[in-house]
C-alpha cells in the first residue's frame, strides 16, 4: 500500500498511471455534466417565485463549492510541499492555483446574474459575496507570488506557505453567513440535512455538483501532466515519449561526449 | 538565557529608527495626506464626516502600514545580516517576534499617537475615541504580525512592495470587519465588548502562530 503512494508521488510514475484513468475520468465527468445540464434545464421544474432564471444556480452552487474545496486543496497540497518536499505536490499546487481562481470568478460572475431579476442588482455587499471575492484575492496573491519567484521548488514552497496561512481564511468564509447576516439566504445545500428544495430540484444539483468535481480533476491531471513534460524535459523518459527513436541517439551522443 | 540577544536586538532596531527617522517618518506623513484626501474628495460636512471617520483612520493606518512593512526585512537582507540572524545559536522565531514587535513599535505606535488628532479633525464623535484607540492598540499589531510574513516571503524579490500588499491585503479583512464593527457600535453609544474580544483572540492566535510561519518564510527566501 504505502509503496503505492510513493510510486504515485514519483512524477514518471503520475504520468504513466495517470494517462490510464484519465479517459475513464473523463467519461464519467461528460456524462454527468451532459445528465446533469438536461435535468437542470429540461426536467426540473421552475421556481414559483423566480421562474426559470433559478437555474443558473445549477452552475452557481457547483463553482462555488468547488471553488473552495480547490483551496482546501491547494492548501493540502502545500502542507506535502512543506513537510515532504514531494515534487508532484509542487506541480499540483501550482496547477491548482490558476483553475481555483477561474472558478471563483464563475461563482461570482454567475451570482451576479442570477442576482440581477431575484434582487434587481448585480452586486451586493453581502457576507458570502464578500467573502468570494477575498477568496478571489487569495488566489490572485498566490498566483502573483508564484510567477514573481523564478525558482521553481522555491516558490512552490512560498506558495505553499501562503496558501496555508490563508487556510485562516476559508472558516471565515464558511461561518460569515452567521456572523454577518445579511441579504444573502442562508445555504440551502446541505447533504446531512433534509433538503429544503423538492426533490427534482435538489438531484440535478448534487449531479452538478459531481459533475463539476470530475471536471476539476480532468483538468487538474491534464494540467499537471503538462508539467510535469515542461519540468522533466531533460529526463530520458520524457525524450523516449516524444520521439521513440530518440532513445539510442541519447545513448549515442552520451557515448560520444563521454569519449 | 537568551536575554542578551533580545537586548541586542531591540536595541539595534531602535537605534536604526533613531538614526533614519524618514523610516518612521514618512509612514506618519502618508497617514497624514491620505485622511486628508478623504473630507477633499468626499464632502467635509461634519455629520457626514462622523460617520466615516472610524473606517477612514483605520484604511489610512492600514495603508501607511504597508509602507513600512516592505522595509521590515529589507535592509537586513540587503546587507547580509538577515543570514547572521538565521545562523545565530538563538532561536530564530523569538528573534523574529522581538523584531516584529520592535518595528511595530517604531514604526506604527507613532500612528496610534497622532490618530486622536486625526480623529478630531474628521469629527469622530466623543464616545469613539475610545474604541478607535483599543481597537488600534489590538488589530495592528495582528498586522505587522501577519504582514510579516509577507514581508518575509517577498524580501528577495525586485517588485517586492506591490506584491506584499496584494498577498496579505486580503488577511486583514476580518480585522478591518471588527474594528469598525466596534467604532459604530461605540458611536452609537453600544457596548463593543464582544468586537474587541475578537480582535484579541486574532491577536493571541497570531501571536503564537505567525512568529513561526515569518521564520520559516525567511529561511525560504534565503534558499532562493
Amino acid at each position: 500500500m504505502w509503496t503505492w503512494y510513493h510510486k504515485l508521488s514519483s512524477p514518471k510514475w503520475f504520468y504513466q498511471l495517470s494517462g490510464q484513468w484519465l479517459p475513464w475520468i473523463a467519461c464519467a465527468a461528460v456524462l454527468f455534466l451532459g445528465t446533469g445540464l438536461v435535468m437542470a434545464l429540461a426536467y426540473a421544474p421552475a421556481d414559483y417565485q423566480q421562474g426559470n432564471s433559478f437555474r443558473i444556480m445549477y452552475i452557481h452552487v457547483p463553482s462555488a463549492i468547488l471553488a473552495q474545496s480547490c483551496y482546501m486543496m491547494m492548501a493540502v497540497a502545500g502542507g506535502i510541499v512543506l513537510i515532504w518536499r514531494i515534487k508532484l505536490a509542487e506541480m499540483v499546487l501550482k496547477c491548482i492555483a490558476p483553475f481555483g481562481a477561474s472558478i471563483t470568478f464563475l461563482a461570482l460572475v454567475t451570482g451576479g446574474i442570477w442576482g440581477y431579476p431575484t434582487w434587481g442588482t448585480w452586486w451586493v455587499w453581502d457576507a458570502r459575496g464578500t467573502s468570494m471575492l477575498i477568496l478571489l484575492f487569495l488566489y490572485f496573491g498566490v498566483i502573483a507570488l508564484q510567477s514573481a519567484i523564478n525558482n521553481t521548488s522555491g516558490a512552490a514552497r512560498a506558495c505553499a506557505l501562503l496558501s496555508l496561512v490563508g487556510l485562516v481564511n476559508i472558516p471565515i468564509i464558511k461561518y460569515s453567513v452567521e456572523w454577518w447576516n445579511t441579504l444573502h439566504q442562508p445555504a440551502t445545500f446541505k447533504l446531512t440535512e433534509k433538503p429544503s428544495m423538492p426533490m427534482e430540484m435538489w438531484l440535478p444539483l448534487l449531479i452538478m455538483v459531481v459533475a463539476f468535481y470530475l471536471v476539476f480533476t480532468v483538468v487538474l491531471i491534464m494540467r499537471v501532466r503538462n508539467e510535469i513534460l515542461e519540468r522533466e524535459y531533460k529526463t530520458n523518459w520524457v525524450r523516449k515519449l516524444i520521439d521513440p527513436s530518440a532513445d539510442r541517439s541519447i545513448k549515442s551522443s552520451v557515448k560520444n561526449g563521454g569519449e | 538565557m537568551y536575554w542578551y540577544s533580545i537586548k541586542s536586538m531591540i536595541s539595534r532596531e531602535l537605534l536604526i529608527a533613531v538614526r533614519y527617522p524618514a523610516e518612521v517618518l514618512n509612514p506618519l506623513v502618508f497617514f497624514l495626506m491620505v485622511v486628508t484626501l478623504f473630507p477633499l474628495g468626499i464632502s467635509p460636512e461634519p455629520q457626514f464626516l462622523a460617520q466615516i471617520a472610524g473606517p477612514v483612520i483605520w484604511i489610512a493606518a492600514l495603508l501607511a502600514m504597508m509602507l513600512s512593512l516592505d522595509s521590515l526585512f529589507k535592509n537586513d537582507f540587503d546587507d547580509g545580516s538577515l543570514e547572521q540572524l538565521l545562523i545565530s545559536p538563538s532561536p530564530i522565531v523569538m528573534l523574529v517576534l522581538v523584531k516584529v514587535i520592535t518595528h511595530w513599535f517604531t514604526t506604527v505606535f507613532p500612528i496610534i499617537l497622532l490618530a486622536p488628532l486625526l480623529a478630531m479633525m474628521m469629527q469622530l464623535p466623543d464616545e469613539g475615541y475610545r474604541a478607535l484607540i483599543l481597537t488600534l492598540l489590538l488589530g495592528t499589531p495582528v498586522i505587522s504580525m501577519i504582514g510579516g510574513i509577507g514581508a518575509a516571503l517577498t524580501v528577495g524579490l525586485h517588485r517586492g512592495g506591490v506584491l506584499l500588499s496584494l498577498i496579505v491585503l486580503p488577511l486583514f479583512i476580518p480585522i478591518l470587519v471588527f474594528s469598525a464593527s466596534a467604532i459604530e457600535a461605540a458611536n452609537m453609544i453600544m457596548q463593543y465588548d464582544g468586537q474587541l474580544a475578537m480582535l484579541a483572540a486574532m491577536l493571541v492566535l497570531a501571536l503564537v502562530t505567525t512568529p513561526f510561519a515569518t521564520a520559516f518564510a525567511l529561511k525560504i527566501s534565503i534558499n532562493n
